[in-house]
């Protein structure tokens, strides 16, 4: 049996990777690895040794021309010193290859401005949709209760019908402004978690449980593979219950919910990749 | 070539930032608008085509969902009013940077020699204004005219062609590269007026000092030797006034102190910091024995103290004040990155894991003339928290614990106190991780940041009162960027052991930090040309002297450096080779080869002279409230949860991340609905175990109106309440006291100084008593002690104010408890005794008295049923626990009952008292060491055994019934409210924060 191996970048300002990696070891992953920019500039570190690849949350160079958006450009536009190769042309390698790839947060507005997310029609490097500064014009930290969309082709939300997770952020508002990509990824189930009313269970634009003003309440989508997600909540941030803000008044299992995405990740990976 | 990119949202796409700046200007400015837009500008200088220039605006800068961008053409249309903020020349401009290298990485090629990228932002505005109030709008509340410049456009100048060219503010004011002598035989009034122009904050014998040690044959002699004459130079003169200022050698809590008591005793205290700081540290260290946690107090940047077998904790709170009194965004934020190298600097090096903020403002509605040079409360309360929220998000470190202190006398200078913590190994290499030492022949290393003039005499404009002639230059703007990619590469050079010692520069800049380290190995000898510089023109004292922001300074090995250098350049991160550590006895400082100071590491660090000074304590006699007890108690527990010291906070608290690091357990707010102050915070810093770090603090200015001592026992009493409250265990526990104060020594502008050091006395016999008591040794702290303001005949001093942080364990985090009620049918129990003392308490405040009786804190009393409660807790006796604090009884059972969503009723009699002859006494005295505990019925009779001898008494129960119902000392009902009408009141002052 061979092991599963994931990939968790950091450097730049990525500030959640310690955490995201806790997440893949208890979700079962064989090997988590902190992989830093550099090592992958450097040709020390390649995507092709992993299955999984993990954009934790964080500040991408202080999301100074906007959140993730110069980490972007360095995607696009760097090369591996000791190869040549294009970073970019890596990471396609990776996305043909089947793998996956899990945006949190500030790795989500990352996969969307390098175009990975939504991909229709498998087109992985244009930018349909984005991520931009929440309606209230601040930062906010609070929890969020998230639908799981059943129809969705995505592996990481498997067996998954709602989730409650915290949302840390100031440029979190799903934006479109194309009808036809907003059907597509509606028909292709490309729209995994959208945040709800905790009473109504239903999608809400309502203040602040729609916390950013997010279009059609959508707070994670994947590709139509079902293998790129991309979220703004933190699966990663409730891993066991002493996350929860009403753990010392709630009855609650010890593991956090958040760690079903990972241990999907990691399942999906042993059964299709090794 | 210079080319203007701007880039601003498509039409129909929500501008949140330009709406948010519009509300403001109604809401604060109270002007007519009714839009604002917000246009991005980069202005790039160097070598780019207007192609690249078009592809780069297109690809780099601008969202293809949301944006559009021009080159060179405004993009601005329509409005009534233009404004355009930019930083000026030397300002650090993030944004600016960040796109330089991003344009570069996409071109594949440096932009050339003096290449730059400068940012500003364009706000576009419809309303019926005139350029008065729009220059209102740039200068009250979106520039500030020390770090930005702004122009203004009318729609009919635009019309006419009126456009904004593009500026490059790149600095130009050259220093000359030169090294100026100056002769110190002069006489005394002369001395004076050197130490004035240069911002020297030396007083006469200090500067006496100096120029008899410039006497001493020997000296000459030694000086002779590498080229020096007997005229001192202006990088010797500035490294000896950094290194002896207020803020680097605490002079005043150095001093020896003859002290008179109220009925004339005298005492003579060789230093406040020896006799009560330090001697609190070695009497509980003494008392403690084997048990003894502490691992390195008073000796490095921030305290160390044992976690657990393998890891180490380490705390520092640090203050910004001054800065963040001018420039508050960029004070904060450097306050905050700032403090955030203290941990990292000590040791071997900490990976920081928790910030704290404690706040101290004006009211935000103050709405008297405000005094020249200061900017409106409500102006810095926003900069401050913005600051504080890019500092500590953008680091990825969680903001976990805070408050914020109102009082009219914090308008003359806000305090700022940023703290963090860290984890260390206790182990790195085989030595223990909180050891460090540079060794002569280790190479100096500066790392991270380059310098500029930013920050120029930060160490000795914070070392005197706010005044006309403050120098604009100690502002700066922290990049909190630069400095998470120097952390992420400086744990991975200890890991694997690169370097011996480790210190941040901060305050003085290199003139301390190597001055510092030279003390370890005896000596240094530092090139100050190799330091790589933002721009030319600074002249060599100002390289030694700068507080550029993001830099640590190593002392690396020399079979090391090859390794440490390989790998800095790999994580892009600037490192640089100054010079080395030696054991010459001399802090020998050159340039381009020549010896610009050569100084006795003795007299430099050792040589500052020690003040003397008086203090004479009368207790102050203020007026004792002559009101009845009001009949509608329920209006005025309202009253009192809506003032701004007991109001919720939560707006603030959530825009800072305190989940980041997902090792959070106790969070700030809390309870049914996620809205419930919590008492402290528990965080679990190791992903796989269950042991967690407990912080809290405590604070309380008012009480030092009637004596000081009682405010600095009830801040510790406070700090640890909070600490128990989430199940803290006393022991490990550390302690950190930070002193602001106003000038206490007695002088022309400040007749009161007498006073105001009695003050300064009192508090630390308190802290010294309380402390011993609860064992709490001191680990760290820090003093800032001129915090006034003085312009003209306005003179604005703050109340002294003791802000007391602690950090401790709780061995398994599932043992944590917060405060809110749990279930109905739970028992209401209040522990501790409450006393007639109403005096300086927020109830006594809000009816316009001071009064007399200050809440007292007995420590002997407290601290032993403190130590059933944290048996109770460790049992899992309690379901909710809650901190009596300001507003009382009333307050802490009205919080309790609304954090649960459930009601209370409770038999006040019942409450155990002394001396209490009202209802509304007993509602809000503030008599310390209380706390409102509830606890599910089935654990009745183990919990009060458990409190067995304790002053405890069961006065009522949870209730479905969503109100707050309470009964007085005749066994009526005195109270009858709606959890939700309370909550609403404790809610609203501050929602728009």
């Amino acid at each position: 049996m061979g092991r599963v191996r994931v990939m968790v970048l950091w450097g730049n300002g990525i500030n959640c990777e310690m955490e995201t990696a806790h997440a893949f070891k208890l979700g079962g992953a064989d090997e988590v690895d902190l992989v830093h920019f550099w090592e992958l500039i450097y040709g020390e570190k390649s995507l092709d040794h992993y299955h999984i690849l993990a954009l934790p949350g964080g500040f991408l160079d202080g999301d100074d021309l906007g959140a993730a958006k110069a980490a972007a450009n360095r995607f696009r536009y760097a090369r591996v010193l000791t190869t040549g190769e294009r970073l970019r042309d890596q990471l396609d390698r990776f996305i043909r290859d089947g793998k996956l790839v899990l945006g949190i947060c500030n790795g989500f507005q990352l996969m969307v401005k390098l175009g990975l997310l939504p991909a229709l029609n498998g087109d992985y490097d244009t930018q349909t949709v984005t991520l931009t500064f929440n309606d209230s014009g601040r930062f906010e930290d609070r929890w969020v209760y998230l639908h799981v969309n059943q129809e969705s082709p995505c592996v990481f939300t498997r067996g998954l019908e709602r989730l409650y997770l915290p949302v840390r952020h100031g440029e979190g508002k799903f934006f479109c402004t194309d009808e036809r990509v907003l059907r597509g990824m509606f028909e292709g189930g490309q729209v995994v978690v959208r945040y709800i009313h905790p009473e109504s269970g239903r999608p809400t634009m309502e203040y602040p449980w729609n916390p950013n003003g997010s279009l059609e309440a959508i707070a994670g989508i994947c590709d139509p593979t079902g293998r790129l997600m991309g979220l703004m909540p933190h699966p990663e941030a409730y891993h066991h219950r002493t996350n929860h803000p009403r753990w010392t008044r709630e009855s609650l299992p010890e593991e956090g919910e958040g760690v079903i995405i990972f241990r999907n990740a990691v399942n999906f990976a042993k059964e299709n990749l090794l | 070539m210079v080319h203007r990119i701007e880039v601003g949202f498509h039409g129909g796409v929500r501008d949140s930032h330009g709406e948010k700046i519009c509300r403001r200007i109604s809401e604060h400015l109270g002007l007519p608008v009714k839009r604002v837009e917000t246009i991005e500008v980069y202005t790039v200088e160097g070598d780019l085509t207007f192609q690249e220039a078009q592809e780069a605006a297109r690809l780099l800068f601008t969202d293809p969902v949301t944006q559009r961008f021009s080159v060179n053409e405004p993009l601005a249309d329509g409005f009534d009013w233009l404004l355009e903020v930019g930083f000026l020349p030397g300002v650090t401009d993030n944004v600016g940077k960040t796109a330089k290298e991003t344009l570069e990485t996409y071109l594949g090629r440096p932009l050339g020699e003096g290449a730059g990228v400068y940012t500003s932002k364009q706000y576009l505005i419809w309303g019926d204004l005139l350029r008065e109030d729009v220059e209102r709008i740039a200068k009250d509340l979106l520039a500030n005219t020390l770090i930005q410049r702004f122009e203004i456009r009318s729609k009919d100048q635009w019309v006419m062609g009126e456009r904004i060219q593009p500026k490059v503010p790149k600095v130009t004011q050259v220093s000359p590269e030169m090294v100026e002598e100056i002769d110190l035989e002069i006489p005394d009034h002369a001395l004076m007026a050197l130490s004035q122009k240069r911002v020297l904050v030396l007083d006469l014998e200090e500067m006496k000092a100096i120029q008899n040690y410039l006497r001493d044959p020997d000296v000459l002699q030694r000086r002779a030797n590498v080229g020096l004459g007997k005229k001192i130079t202006d990088v010797e003169i500035e490294a000896i006034a950094q290194t002896w200022s207020e803020h680097c050698k605490h002079k005043i809590f150095n001093a020896v102190i003859e002290y008179t008591d109220e009925n004339g005793n005298r005492e003579t205290i060789r230093g406040l910091f020896d006799t009560f700081v330090k001697a609190t540290t070695r009497e509980v260290r003494k008392r403690l024995g084997e048990r003894d946690w502490c691992l390195s107090v008073f000796s490095d940047n921030a305290g160390v103290i044992r976690f657990n077998d393998h890891w180490s904790l380490v705390f520092k709170v640090e203050t910004h004040n001054t800065p963040s009194a001018l420039e508050p965004y960029g004070g904060a934020l450097t306050g905050i990155v700032g403090v955030n190298r203290d941990p990292f600097g000590t040791g071997k090096g900490a990976k920081l894991i928790f910030n704290t903020d404690v706040f101290c403002f004006a009211p935000p509605d103050y709405s008297k003339p405000l005094p020249p040079r200061l900017l409106h409360p409500r102006r810095i309360f926003q900069g401050v928290r913005e600051g504080v929220e890019h500092g500590g998000n953008k680091s990825g470190i969680p903001t976990v614990n805070g408050s914020i202190v109102f009082d009219e006398r914090y308008l003359g200078k806000p305090l700022v106190y940023c703290g963090t913590g860290g984890i260390l190994p206790a182990e790195i290499r085989g030595e223990p991780g909180h050891f460090k030492r540079a060794r002569a022949g280790d190479l100096i290393v500066m790392t991270g940041g380059r310098i500029g003039k930013d920050g120029i005499h930060g160490a000795t404009f914070s070392s005197e009162e706010l005044h006309e002639g403050s120098p604009a230059t100690a502002v700066q703007i922290g990049d909190p960027i630069t400095q998470k990619k120097m952390t992420d590469f400086l744990l991975l050079a200890r890991d694997q052991g690169l370097y011996n010692a480790i210190t941040d520069n901060g305050a003085g800049g290199l003139s301390s930090s190597v001055g510092e380290m030279a003390k370890d190995s005896g000596g240094c000898e530092l090139h100050l040309e190799r330091a790589p510089l933002k721009y030319q023109g600074l002249a060599p004292w100002e390289i030694l002297l700068s507080e550029a922001q993001e830099r640590m300074t190593l002392a690396v090995p020399p079979e090391k450096i090859d390794l440490f250098m390989a790998l800095a350049r790999k994580m892009g991160v600037e490192a640089t080779v100054l010079g080395e550590f030696t054991d010459s006895g001399y802090f020998h400082v050159l340039y381009r080869g020549r010896t610009v100071a050569y100084l006795d590491m003795e007299f430099l660090h050792e040589g500052v002279p020690r003040m003397h000074l008086e203090a004479r304590w009368k207790p102050p006699r203020h007026q004792d409230p002559d009101f009845p007890c009001p009949e509608d108690l329920g209006s005025v527990l309202k009253e009192l949860l809506g003032r701004l010291n007991i109001c919720s906070k939560e707006s603030v608290v959530r825009q800072y991340d305190h989940e980041v690091q997902a090792g959070s357990v106790v969070k700030p707010m809390t309870g049914a609905f996620n809205d419930g102050p919590s008492d402290a915070a528990v965080l679990r810093p190791l992903l796989d175990s269950m042991e967690g770090v407990v912080v809290a603090h405590g604070i309380c200015p008012r009480y030092g109106d009637i004596d000081t001592h009682a405010m600095a026992g009830c801040a510790v009493d406070e700090a640890l309440r909070n600490f128990l409250c989430v199940g803290g265990s006393l022991e490990g526990i550390g302690g950190l006291d930070n002193f602001c104060w106003p000038d206490p020594v007695q002088s022309e502008k400040t007749p009161d100084g007498h006073y105001k050091l009695a003050q300064l006395v009192r508090a630390n016999k308190a802290l010294y008593e309380v402390c011993v008591t609860y064992r709490i040794p001191l680990i760290s702290g820090k003093d800032s002690m001129k915090n006034d303001y003085k312009v003209g005949d306005i003179k604005i001093s703050i109340p002294p104010t003791l802000l007391f942080s602690v950090v401790g364990r709780i061995p398994d985090v599932r043992e944590a408890v917060t405060m809110d009620a749990k279930r109905p049918g739970d028992l209401v129990y209040v522990l501790g005794v409450t006393r007639a003392e109403l005096g300086a308490s927020e109830y006594l405040a809000s009816r316009g008295f001071v009064g007399n009786s200050v809440p007292r804190v007995r420590a002997e009393e407290f601290i032993g049923y403190y130590r059933l409660l944290e048996k109770a807790m460790r049992l899992g006796l309690v379901a909710s626990c809650h901190d009596c604090s300001d507003g009382g009884l009333g307050v802490a059972l009205a919080e309790t009952a609304f954090a649960g969503g459930l009601g209370i009723e409770a038999r006040l009699d019942r409450a155990i008292m002394e001396d209490i002859s009202r209802d509304d006494y007993l509602l809000f005295s503030e008599s310390q060491g209380r706390f409102v505990i509830t606890v599910a019925p089935e654990n009745r009779s183990a919990f009060e055994r458990t409190l067995e001898g304790a002053p405890l008494a069961l006065v009522g129960q949870v209730i479905a019934e969503p109100e707050l119902r309470l009964w007085g000392m005749d066994g009526s009902l005195i109270l009858r409210e709606k959890i939700d009408e309370l909550r609403e009141a404790w809610k609203r002052p501050l929602a728009g924060f």
